[in-house]
């Protein structure tokens, strides 16, 4: 007599298949690859998927560059009018990069984007103004923070990939907040992308990248003395972290030496670049991005009426090196400098 | 059909059975209610109660009811009360504890309130169930170790929720009540106490808990082997010395030269069972008052070798002049 129990062991196999497949079905498809990046036995390895590293290559194409403008000739800024940044460039050189710049960040749009097409002087686009701070922006960037982008340096290309506004931006988020008595989430306990759908503070940027949060929060003493960092502390540098992570598509041991996250001593030397990007994007955060807030529409803003700004994904894109650490900047290093004194 | 052990497809059944009785009933007589249920008889014996539950019983599911809803409700009132995104987000959500600010006052409903109040509503609920236990285990004429390894447990509650926050003066320092969250927490403690795993407590608890598990397996694999002659029934093997106890005991004597007795082994499972707790907790309750950073003391100590670092040796650029900007 056939019952429904006489066939549990081939319907137990069938269900334990399913559950199989469907708690498998969020991983990366085998081989990874393991690469020792330190002394053995202490676990220091970045763990990379071919497959994903080729999907990353090939998201990470690089426009090919403007044939090269003569230098003579007169000034952009005595060719046209009202040319604050790039005066100091030749007409053919300024033509140039105003063409690339619309390759990198308004391609479909074209320079009505930014300019007035009855009048390119006219500043009255509020996308003018933007562009022309992300110009200084750019050019300090590659001057004064060589510690983080060496030589290679960035354009506008290595935030914007061809769109007005980059992929990954970030504003000030509060998180969901209760009504009445009931317990605030404290900004933290829901999926945010922001943190790797962690259950962490899922906006540490306020804070530690623009704000003068501590990052550092472990005691420098083997025993207790004065009060440290209070766990929620840990837990936004643990969420930042996530951050850079997740954004530079890279373990933990890239910068840390797990054992001992707070040991220079034993981290490896990407650590001290990447310490040089928090300063840097802090720098950028609150002399370029927040201050253009009064230039932005609203639309523009953050749900806390803040300027989108940037963080490591902003540049990085998952990718340790910006696309693949080919310098764009090498083919504009007159455009994307500040003029030499 | 061969009575198998593993995965076994017999059920031993006898006659519905009240059980011994009782020292002294209180005011709450047991429960005249029994009967088999067959999915009971897979995993265990197949008779359901009778149940006692008595004052303690069901002070203590109250609060826990209690504790249970201001979690919930909580939870709840963060996903706008809506059951799809509750179900959708609940490993992420959580009651989270007052913030440092507050350090050991009592906050705002919405900034630790309900915290505490769950706490201390769960903290109840336990402490009175401990009580249910040591007193029926009294009542029934047995000793109270059930109650003993249980306030083992409770131990390490009280170190994470409560003795630990009131030495740090902060209940910020506790965990919050959630599942993703807790173990966010339990990582971040870790990282910001320069690694748990150089806490020789913390490693001592380890030992115990793996310890358990293989005892665990020693003594569970052993007794289902000897099943065939009966091992696990206690009055055959008090008939027949002989057979399935003393070839238990052959078997390790012969593999390992020595053999726990039917009295000690369960000695042995138990104290690894309370030793795991207890050694935890007392190296939660050493971190961040007595230990700041286990690595630097482990360091200090011998505990955490040195492996050669990186050529040229990386430098904290903060430390470095001008390196702060």
């Amino acid at each position: 007599m056939k019952t429904l129990l006489s066939h549990a062991p081939r319907l137990g196999l069938a269900f334990g298949v399913a559950l199989a497949a469907g708690l498998l079905a969020g991983c990366e498809v085998p081989p990874q690859k393991s690469e020792q990046s330190g002394y053995r036995g202490t676990g220091m390895a970045q763990i990379t998927s071919p497959e994903t590293l080729e999907k990353i290559a090939a998201a990470n194409g690089i426009p090919e560059a403007q044939p090269d403008a003569d230098d003579g000739g007169p000034r952009a800024k005595e060719a046209y009018q009202n040319v604050q940044v790039l005066g100091h460039l030749s007409e053919g050189q300024f033509l140039r990069v105003m063409t690339a710049i619309t390759e990198w960040v308004s391609p479909e749009q074209g320079c009505a984007y930014c300019h007035n097409v009855e009048n390119l002087a006219d500043d009255s686009l509020y996308t003018k103004k933007v562009s022309r701070r992300m110009l200084q922006m750019t050019q300090a960037i590659n001057t004064q923070w060589t510690s983080h982008v060496a030589q290679t340096g960035v354009t506008c290309y290595t935030c914007h990939r061809g769109q007005p506004v980059p992929a990954n931006i970030w504003f000030s988020d509060k998180g969901a907040q209760t009504a009445g008595f009931a317990a605030d989430p404290s900004g933290q306990n829901a999926p945010a992308k922001s943190v790797a759908y962690s259950s962490l503070p899922r906006d540490p940027f306020t804070s530690l990248l623009m704000g003068k949060g501590q990052i550092r929060v472990n005691g420098v003493e083997a025993l207790a003395g004065k009060p440290g960092e209070p766990i929620q502390s840990a837990e936004s540098t643990y969420a930042l972290m996530m951050h850079m992570s997740t954004g530079l598509g890279v373990n933990c041991t890239f910068c840390h030496n797990s054992r001992a996250f707070s040991d220079w001593a034993q981290s490896p030397p990407q650590r001290v670049t990447a310490w040089h990007g928090i300063q840097m994007v802090r720098g950028l955060n609150n002399d370029y991005l927040e201050p253009l807030r009064t230039t932005y529409p609203a639309e523009r803003l953050g749900p806390e009426g803040d300027a989108p700004k940037a963080y490591c994904s902003t540049c990085h894109a998952g990718v340790n090196k910006p696309l693949g650490g080919v310098s764009m900047l090498k083919d504009y290093l007159k455009e994307l400098s500040p003029p030499k004194p | 059909m061969d009575y198998q052990n593993i995965f076994t497809r017999v059920q031993v059944r006898g006659p519905l059975y009240a059980g011994v009785a009782a020292k002294d009933q209180g005011a709450f007589q047991r429960g005249e209610t029994s009967f088999f249920f067959y999915w009971a008889g897979k995993l265990g014996d197949a008779q359901i109660g009778p149940i006692y539950l008595g004052y303690l019983g069901v002070a203590s599911i109250v609060c826990f009811v209690v504790a249970f809803e201001i979690v919930g409700l909580n939870m709840l009132a963060q996903v706008n009360w809506d059951p799809i995104q509750f179900v959708r987000q609940l490993f992420w959500l959580a009651l989270e504890p007052p913030a440092p600010k507050y350090g050991l006052s009592i906050p705002p409903l919405a900034e630790g309130g309900w915290w505490l109040m769950a706490g201390g509503f769960l903290t109840a609920s336990i402490f009175l169930w401990w009580a249910r236990m040591y007193r029926r285990a009294r009542q029934l004429g047995m000793g109270t170790h059930v109650a003993w390894a249980f306030a083992a447990a409770i131990w390490l509650y009280l170190v994470l929720g409560f003795i630990r926050p009131i030495f740090m003066g902060s209940w910020s320092e506790a965990v919050p009540f959630g599942i993703f969250p807790h173990l966010d927490w339990t990582a971040a403690f870790s990282i910001r106490y320069g690694n748990l795993f150089y806490n020789p407590f913390h490693a001592l608890s380890i030992v115990f808990l793996y310890g358990s598990t293989l005892l665990f397996a020693m003594h569970a694999a052993t007794i289902l082997a000897v099943g065939r002659y009966g091992g696990e029934r206690e009055l055959e093997q008090i008939a027949d010395r002989g057979t399935a106890s003393e070839r238990a005991g052959l078997f390790w004597r012969w593999t390992m030269g020595f053999n726990a007795t039917m009295e000690s082994i369960h000695r042995w499972a138990w104290w690894f069972a309370v030793l795991c707790p207890l050694t935890g907790g007392i190296g939660i309750l050493l971190t961040g008052t007595v230990v700041d950073n286990w690595y630097l003391w482990a360091v200090n100590h011998g505990v955490a070798p040195a492996y050669p670092g990186y050529v040229p040796p990386t430098v904290d650029p903060a430390a470095l002049v001008g390196g702060a900007r």
